[in-house]
Formats: structure tokens, sequence, C-alpha cells
């Protein structure tokens, strides 16, 4: 196994009077896709925006790239080369397409052979390039939010639930754009959806009531369907 | 009716309201010339409230701050302006368009200048600590305000200020049945210098797009790099500086200012956002101008209903369009 971009050892978060995280600790290795599984309310989420710096941990150490990351402004991360695609994809629905790219550059300008790479994993954005990103569908919006994050090179991609409420035959896009995306760096990618995780994962991590149920390799939970139904309490059958 | 909506979309849809309203006017006031001097004067009136109201829009929308304390600078922008025009009276008064264009163009620098200087001061002291607490925001700013108001009185004092108009702007222009004051011209090329200057800036620059997305999702801006808190310093201090400018333009346009100004203002300030919708640079010129035109108008037709005319409207628009006509996050 590759060493490890991010390490959480040991992190706990508060939402106001509420314990969501209870001493979580995860490493991601460094390249390809590596999976957050859990159900609702799990805190999956919560764990995405504190490594963010979106929420502060109450305690714990949150390391990149062997740096502590843990105290520092959420500007600060993203600009360690961390990018963020949220739940509800953060996109500014009153600029254009271009201007929503364009504000992911540290300089306002595109390397132009980067966005022909962009244009070919998602022809829509080339499309609507000039139209407000409010007139996208919510598709389009997500191929937008995970352009914006891979418009500059990042060395991680910290994605939540991005087949959230999307059809089955943009599911199946979004599979082949990550695995491209993955050649270049390494996504941590908060899931509920296993056969999405699953077709996409090398390592994987289920979270339960805001602790570390399980962490191993991919191919281990899928071929074992009654640690899946342990962890998961749902069958890949049940999906199937 | 869907027909007529959708006609109205075609021909400009919620920016064809003040020509509505002034076609409305027309018909009711029904001498052209009366009705020229009051769209006129609506307009400038709508310029100046648009130039105070701005940057609390932005301030709002931005970072959510509730800013009671923005009439404040309004105030101390009128009263700089006069005193400093007071200061300059040889200037105000002489013959001559430059002397007279310095002492205001002075005036106005000088407004703006502590605008600037006291708008960063108040966002370090009072708006910095209370960041996400819109309770207190309301409690500090609306006490920043009185202290600001006897500290206005403590200087000038309670008596009502004379405010000298430069000479070159003290005449009206007489075009056949049609009289406009200089002074209203003026303020309106001003407002819509600031209004183009603005817009440039936020769709043209970078810093622009940031505010722009900021006022969308702050939080998201962050975790694409960029420090909000940073930038809404600035806008913070723009804003303070607009409503000063705002205040040194009103302060010409009344001539007789007291320490209230501010506050009697602020309420208008606050109609113009809420019919513009948070964080629009667009809807607050709207809001500004329909307010403008609805006062005058009205204060021609109906003078006892003056007062509440702009209550009315906002009520109206908000029952139509609860976020207000234009905002900056639909």
């Amino acid at each position: 196994m590759t060493s490890p971009i991010l390490e959480l050892d040991g992190v706990s978060t508060d939402i106001a009077q509420y314990h969501i995280l209870h001493d979580i600790s995860l490493t991601v290795p460094e390249g390809g896709v590596h999976v957050l599984l859990g159900r609702n309310g799990a805190g999956k989420t919560t764990t995405l925006r504190t490594i963010m710096g979106l929420w502060q941990a109450r305690a714990g150490v949150i390391r990149f790239r062997g740096d502590d990351i843990a105290a520092l402004h959420t500007s600060d991360i993203a600009r360690k080369g961390i990018a963020f695609v949220p739940e509800n994809m953060g996109i500014f629905g009153g600029l254009t397409v271009e201007e929503n790219m364009r504000l992911a550059t540290h300089d306002g300008s595109f390397d132009r052979d980067r966005l022909a790479r962009i244009y070919a994993l998602f022809p829509a954005l080339e499309t609507f390039w000039t139209k407000s990103a409010w007139s996208l569908s919510g598709g389009q919006k997500q191929m937008l939010a995970i352009a914006r994050a891979i418009i500059e090179k990042r060395d991680l991609i910290l994605i939540d639930e991005p087949t959230k409420g999307l059809a089955p035959a943009i599911i199946l896009s979004m599979v082949d754009a990550f695995r491209e995306i993955a050649r270049e760096t390494t996504i941590l990618l908060v899931e509920q959806n296993f056969l999405f995780a699953k077709s996409l994962g090398q390592t994987v991590a289920v979270i339960d009531d805001g602790r570390i149920a399980h962490t191993g390799t991919m191919a281990e939970l899928v071929e074992d369907t009654a640690l899946q139904t342990r962890l998961l309490s749902l069958s890949l059958d049940a999906h199937q | 009716m869907n027909s007529i909506t959708s006609a109205f979309e075609r021909y400009g849809g919620i920016n064809l309201l003040p020509v509505l309203l002034a076609l409305i006017a027309f018909l009711l006031i029904g001498s052209p010339s009366t009705w020229v001097t009051l769209t006129v004067a609506g307009l400038a009136m709508g310029m100046m409230i648009f130039l105070m109201a701005s940057g609390l829009s932005l301030v709002f929308g931005l970072m959510d701050v509730l800013n009671f304390g923005h009439s404040a600078f309004i105030s101390f922008g009128a009263f700089i302006a006069a005193s400093v025009l007071a200061a300059l009276t040889a200037w105000v008064a002489a013959d001559s368009v430059i002397l007279n264009l310095l002492a205001l163009l002075l005036a106005i620098a000088a407004a703006a200048l502590f605008g600037l200087i006291a708008g960063w001061a108040f966002e370090k002291v009072i708006i910095k600590p209370v960041y996400r607490d819109h309770l207190r925001q309301i409690l500090i700013t609306m006490g920043a305000l009185i202290v600001a108001e006897q500290i206005i009185l403590a200087i000038w004092g309670g008596s009502p200020i004379s405010v000298p108009r430069p000479h070159f702007l003290s005449g009206s222009l007489i075009i056949g049945d049609v009289s406009i004051e200089l002074y209203r011209l003026f303020a309106f090329v001003l407002g819509l210098i600031a209004y183009v200057s603005l817009y440039v800036i936020l769709n043209r620059t970078r810093v622009g797009l940031l505010v722009r997305a900021g006022v969308e999702n702050r939080e998201m801006v962050e975790a694409l790099g960029f420090r909000i808190d940073r930038l809404f310093v600035g806008v913070f201090v723009l804003g303070s500086a607009l409503a000063a400018i705002g205040g040194a333009m009103w302060a010409g346009y009344e001539t007789l200012i007291t320490a209230a100004i501010g506050s009697e203002m602020m309420i208008i300030v606050f109609i113009v956002i809420i019919i513009g919708g948070l964080g629009s640079i667009e809807g607050s010129l709207l809001g500004a101008i329909m307010v403008g035109l609805m006062g005058n108008y009205v204060a021609f037709l109906a003078p006892k209903m003056a007062l509440a005319s702009n209550m009315i409207l906002m009520m109206a628009i908000l029952l139509w369009r609860p976020y207000g006509l234009r905002p900056a996050v639909k």
C-alpha cells in the first residue's frame, strides 16, 4: 500500500451541543479512489467538512502529507491542494459556467489542454459554457462541481455523495469520469450507493454513529456478503 | 394572463417597473412639465438612496450581517461635507465652476475618506466580534448608531445646520415649461457613475467575481481557497464610503440637516434593499429608483400618503416577490 496522503487520528467533532464524530481514525492512501460508506446521519459529511475546516475538530489530528491541518482556515486547507465537492454541489447559480470554473483557478486563467480534457469528460459544460449555472440540470451541475474541482491539479478531492438524485445513465458516466480523474489525483468519496462505490473504490471505511466501524479493501467487502449485511444493514443483492 | 406576463418579460421584465410607475404617474398628474420635474427629482433622489443602500445590500448578502449602524456613515458624511463646504464658502459662492466643483469634490472626498477609515474601524471593533449572531448584531449596531448621533450632537450641536450649495448647482435648467434643478441632475449623474463603476467592478474583475460568488455561498468560496472575511472588510469599507458620499449628496439636496438625518434615511435604505433583493446592486438600483419616484409622485398627488407610500410599495412587491425584485441568490 502507498504512503498515506491524509490521516485522521482520534478526530472528534461537535456541532452545537451534539457530539457527531467520536475519535475517528482514518488513513487515505495516495492515488485512486477511497470510499467512506455509511447510512444517513452516520457522520460522513461531517467527516469531510471537518477535514476541510468548515467545522472545527474538538480533538484529534488531521494530517495532510504529514502536516497537521486541523487548525487551519478552510481557504488555507484548499490552497494546500485539497478540493471539496459538497453534497449540495456548491454551484454559484448566478454565475456562468465559465465564471464558476474561473473562480476555481488560482489566477483566473485556464490551462487550455486541461480544459480540453474536462470538455471531453463533461461535454455539456462546453455547450453551456456561457450560460448561467442556474440553467443547468442536476446532473450537469454535478459535472460542473466536479470539473471545478479538477480545473487545476489537486492532490486530494473530497466528494460528498455525487450520485444523489442523479439518473442511472448519468451515474454510469460519472464512473468513467472518476476513473479518469483518479489517474492523477486521490479521491475520497463519500457514498451511500454501494454499487457506485464498489465499482470505483480501492479501500473502504464504514462509518456508523460517528465512529469508524470497519476499514479494509473494497474487494474484501464486496466478497463478504455477511460483512456487508453487518456493516451496511443491507446486502449487495438487495442493491442489485 | 400568461401572454401579458411573457410580453412583460420579453420587453425587459421587472426593469420596466419604474417606467410603468412613471407612465401611471403621468396619467394621474396630467401636466407634462410637472411630471418631468417630479420624475427628475425622483430619479435624483433614487440615485442618492442607491449610493447609501448599495453597500449595505452587499454587506447583508455577503456576510449576513445586519448593520443598523450603516446610517451613522450617512450622518457623518452629511455633516463632514457640510463643514467642508462651510469652510470653503468663498469657493462655494465664487462665480467659477472650477472653484465650485473643487469645493464640492473636496466635500465628497472628505466624506468618502471618513467612510473608508471609520468603516474599517467599525468593522474591526463593532462587527467582527458578532459575526453569525443576528441578535447581537442588531443590538450593538443600534447602540453604535445612538453613540454616533450623540457624537454628532456633541460636535455640531443640536440646531439644524444649513448646507450651502455650490453656485453652479444652485440654479435650474429651463426647457420650455420644464424646470429641472441642476443639483438634482448632478446627483443623478454622480449616482449613475457610482452604479456603472460598481457594475464594472462586480462583473468585470476577479474581486467582483469573488464578491458575487460570496453573496451566494461564502462557504464554497472559502473551500476554493479564498478568505471571504478579508473580502468582506473591503466590501464593508467601500459600502461605508458610498453611504458617506450618499449622505454628503443628501445634505446638499436637503440644504438643512440635523443629527437624525441618518436614522431618517435608514428606513428608506432598508426598504430599498428589501425591495431590490439582498446582495444585488442591480436590485438596489431598481429599488432606489422605485422608491425615489414613488416618494415624489405621491408627495405631489396625495401629500398625506407620502410617508406611507414606500411602505405600501414594499408590501406590494414582497407579496408579489417575497425575495425582492432582483435578489442575488434565487
